[in-house]
């Protein structure tokens, strides 16, 4: 056994000159970011990592903030709200004074919670919590908190987007959901949205489906067929989304899919031509927004983005979340997450494609636009080499989506 | 009717695909007594493998190819891994596996990425064979079937009609006496070990297009495959086969049945008794808990047939 022990001292002598900290620029803002690395949804958190590397990049080469320079230091919370914590934790013990957090409404409530009882008790070492995607509506009504800023659109606002970019002439939608609270809100507020907006559409459907558990399709699309529907209106995503509409096509059933989520990483490849004409998503930027609202520099950044990674940029609102914290940082003069928080509150930004952008103070949701596209060859930039893009049908400004708020916040002396 | 008609064909698609991966463990199983937690780890490395030939050269020669590169790496395994924890018991095993399946999860990624691969199905056999009531069935279902029943008529000879299946029985049941009569039992074991990966391959290729290939494609298969292992009884093929399909076409009909505990209860005059934690159980509709029922199954049977449908041993 002798090769075995050799590969033991192998590897333990590598981890020794691997584990020391990689050596610190001077004095950097750092900015901890927390999401699944690990398991199921590490492809999600693995995306949006390098997306985070890629914008803070670009702000450090633009100055950063003070004068002094972004880093990002990452956590796996494996979305677990108990590992989220104990990530929290460590955070404040490096004294970091921000944290950045983008997958799951169970982690972000259990966030918002740990930072507000940390804030409260150690006011010397506050921490910040900026929201780029736990999405769930109460967490900016009922749970909203000083210490939280979210930075994407709520369930509710996305809900608000999706039914006002349905075609005109759709008369019968059948609506088909994941049994679990994401998929349980997106339900609600789509069925609110459709009596708000049109009362015309007939809902001849609504079925909520075990949550990455069914392995076939077809009886749902057999289902869907018998109720007549033009429609399916879906929150569903990943495997459930990718499944539902390859046995969709492979039964030859003519529906449109509007979706929430299939522009997320890796639904454009697995659904591929399957989806040409008549899967839609309403998301926050893609490159083809950029060409039709005529903006060279956006369109810079998601030809920029294409050159080095197979998919696509098309999360505008953490560009601008960045952007509004370095402005705030630089309005308060200082890191600290109560004079940054105080700064944020209000902030009316321009993001780069033009639009604008508030954080809305009685609630810290930022109020922000949403495109929708169709899956379509008509496109000038195709997504994740596909062939196919989304061609934009509808542009909601932050003005469209501004929905009133039921938080009553508790804000520091 | 349509539906009944629809769901029925698909649930035997699905049942037949979940009895390819569960005829490999339970044979596995039944010959070693190894309970292969990584079984469906190598019905994943079988859809990634077609997938990558099938962009060299073609479906065909991937469906091949692929499933004996997984025999040759469940035959790797077993010499070079089980073998040597085999003298440690039953629980050293299980948990080498069980390690198997993290490490093998881990190299997937880091070889083919986190996102899922555009593998489909191939032309020759991407066009609708027939239709029901107006709703397609793919060829490709059709070919499924086919190559799963001939997988099933192969098995089903080379284990009880050949001499090779004769030695294979031997080694199970008697070990010692086949080894005296000098037989290579490790030998057999190897090629059991291998045998029951190439099954798992072969799911994998013609399952990675049907689903979607994509490093999650392991966790979501992994346990209705132990339930159907379980449900047959553990090391019986027929109990399998007879699992298998059933498992398929309860979860296939269970989605289109929108009655629940209570609409079955109301005709005998039960009213329900305001809202409370019962009510939520009594109106859940069988569509929104069916993927759970193959659970609830395989709880049933072994509280009243610990041994499973068919299975000849307590385990």
């Amino acid at each position: 056994m002798s090769w075995l022990r050799l590969l033991c001292y192998s590897v333990a002598i590598l981890g020794l000159l691997f584990s020391g900290r990689p050596v610190l620029a001077e004095d950097t803002i750092k900015l901890a970011y927390t999401d699944p690395f690990s398991g199921p949804f590490a492809s999600g958190g693995d995306e949006f990592l390098k997306i985070f590397q890629f914008i803070i990049a670009r702000k450090n080469a633009a100055g950063g903030a003070l004068g002094r320079k972004f880093e990002l230091v990452p956590f796996d919370d494996k979305l677990q709200p108990a590992e989220a914590l104990i990530a929290l934790k460590n955070m404040t013990d490096q004294n970091i004074p921000f944290v950045m957090h983008c997958t799951g409404s169970n982690v972000g409530s259990a966030l918002i919670d740990g930072v507000s009882k940390h804030n409260a008790r150690n006011p010397d070492n506050r921490i910040l919590y900026l929201n780029c995607g736990a999405l769930a509506t109460e967490l900016t009504n009922e749970q909203c908190d000083f210490w939280h800023f979210r930075f994407a659109g709520s369930v509710d606002m996305r809900a608000a987007a999706r039914i006002k970019s349905l075609p005109a002439d759709l008369k019968k939608v059948y609506l088909l959901n994941q049994d679990y609270l994401f998929g349980q809100s997106i339900q609600k507020d789509t069925k609110k949205w459709l009596a708000k907006l049109r009362p015309d559409i007939e809902i001849v459907g609504d079925e909520l489906m075990p949550f990455g558990k069914v392995q076939d399709f077809s009886s749902y699309i057999a289902k869907i067929k018998a109720s007549g529907a033009q429609s399916v209106v879906t929150g569903n995503y990943n495997r459930d989304l990718n499944l539902l509409i390859k046995a969709a096509v492979d039964a030859g059933l003519d529906v449109r899919f509007d979706t929430y989520l299939s522009h997320l990483i890796g639904g454009p490849t697995a659904i591929g031509s399957a989806g040409e004409n008549r899967l839609s998503s309403v998301m926050e930027f893609n490159g083809n927004v950029a060409v039709d609202q005529k903006s060279a520099e956006a369109e810079k950044l998601a030809v920029d983005w294409r050159a080095n990674h197979e998919t696509d940029f098309s999360t505008l609102n953490f560009l601008t979340m960045i952007d509004m914290l370095t402005n705030a940082i630089n309005k308060a003069g200082s890191t600290d997450p109560l004079k940054v928080a105080l700064a944020l509150e209000d902030m009316h930004v321009r993001d780069l494609v033009g639009q604008e952008n508030i954080m809305r103070k009685e609630d810290h949701q930022l109020l922000m636009p949403f495109y929708a596209g169709v899956f379509s060859k008509d496109v000038k930039y195709d997504s994740e080499h596909t062939g196919f893009g989304w061609k934009n049908i509808m542009t909601a400004t932050a003005a469209d989506l501004t929905l009133p708020t039921i938080c009553k916040m508790k804000r520091p002396e | 009717m349509e539906i009944v008609l629809v769901s029925l064909f698909n649930g035997l698609v699905y049942g037949m695909l979940l009895f390819m991966l569960a005829s490999g463990l339970t044979l596995i199983f039944s010959m070693m007594g190894v309970l292969n937690f990584a079984h469906a780890s190598i019905y994943m490395i079988g859809a990634y493998l077609a997938f990558t030939i099938s962009q060299l050269i073609g479906f065909f020669p991937a469906l091949i190819i692929a499933p004996i590169l997984c025999a040759l790496i469940g035959a790797g395994i077993e010499i070079w891994g089980l073998r040597r924890v085999h003298n440690n018991g039953h629980i050293a095993e299980l948990l080498f596996t069980f390690g198997l399946v993290f490490i093998i999860q881990r190299s997937v990624q880091m070889i083919w990425g986190m996102l899922p691969m555009a593998y489909r199905v191939p032309p020759s056999l991407d066009f609708a064979l027939f239709t029901v009531y107006g709703a397609n069935f793919p060829a490709y279902r059709g070919f499924m079937l086919l190559v799963s029943v001939g997988m099933l008529v192969a098995t089903w000879v080379l284990l009880k009609k050949t001499r090779v299946g004769l030695i294979i029985q031997a080694a199970l049941t008697h070990p010692q006496m086949a080894s005296a009569l000098g037989h290579n039992v490790p030998r057999v074991f190897t090629i059991v070990f291998a045998g029951g990966c190439l099954l798992a391959g072969l799911a994998g290729v013609i399952g990675g297009n049907y689903q979607t290939t994509e490093p999650g494609m392991a966790d979501a298969m992994g346990p209705i495959v132990f339930v159907v292992v379980v449900f047959g009884g553990l090391g019986s093929l027929s109990g399998c086969f007879i699992a298998s399909i059933l498992m398929g076409l309860i979860q296939t009909f269970a989605v289109v049945i929108n009655t629940s505990l209570f609409d079955l209860l109301k005709p005998f005059g039960v009213t329900l008794p305001g809202d409370n934690l019962f009510t939520e159980i009594l109106t859940v509709p069988v569509a929104r808990i069916g993927a759970l029922l193959p659970f609830a199954m395989m709880i049933i049977i072994l509280l009243f047939r610990p041994r499973g449908l068919l299975g000849t041993r307590d385990t």
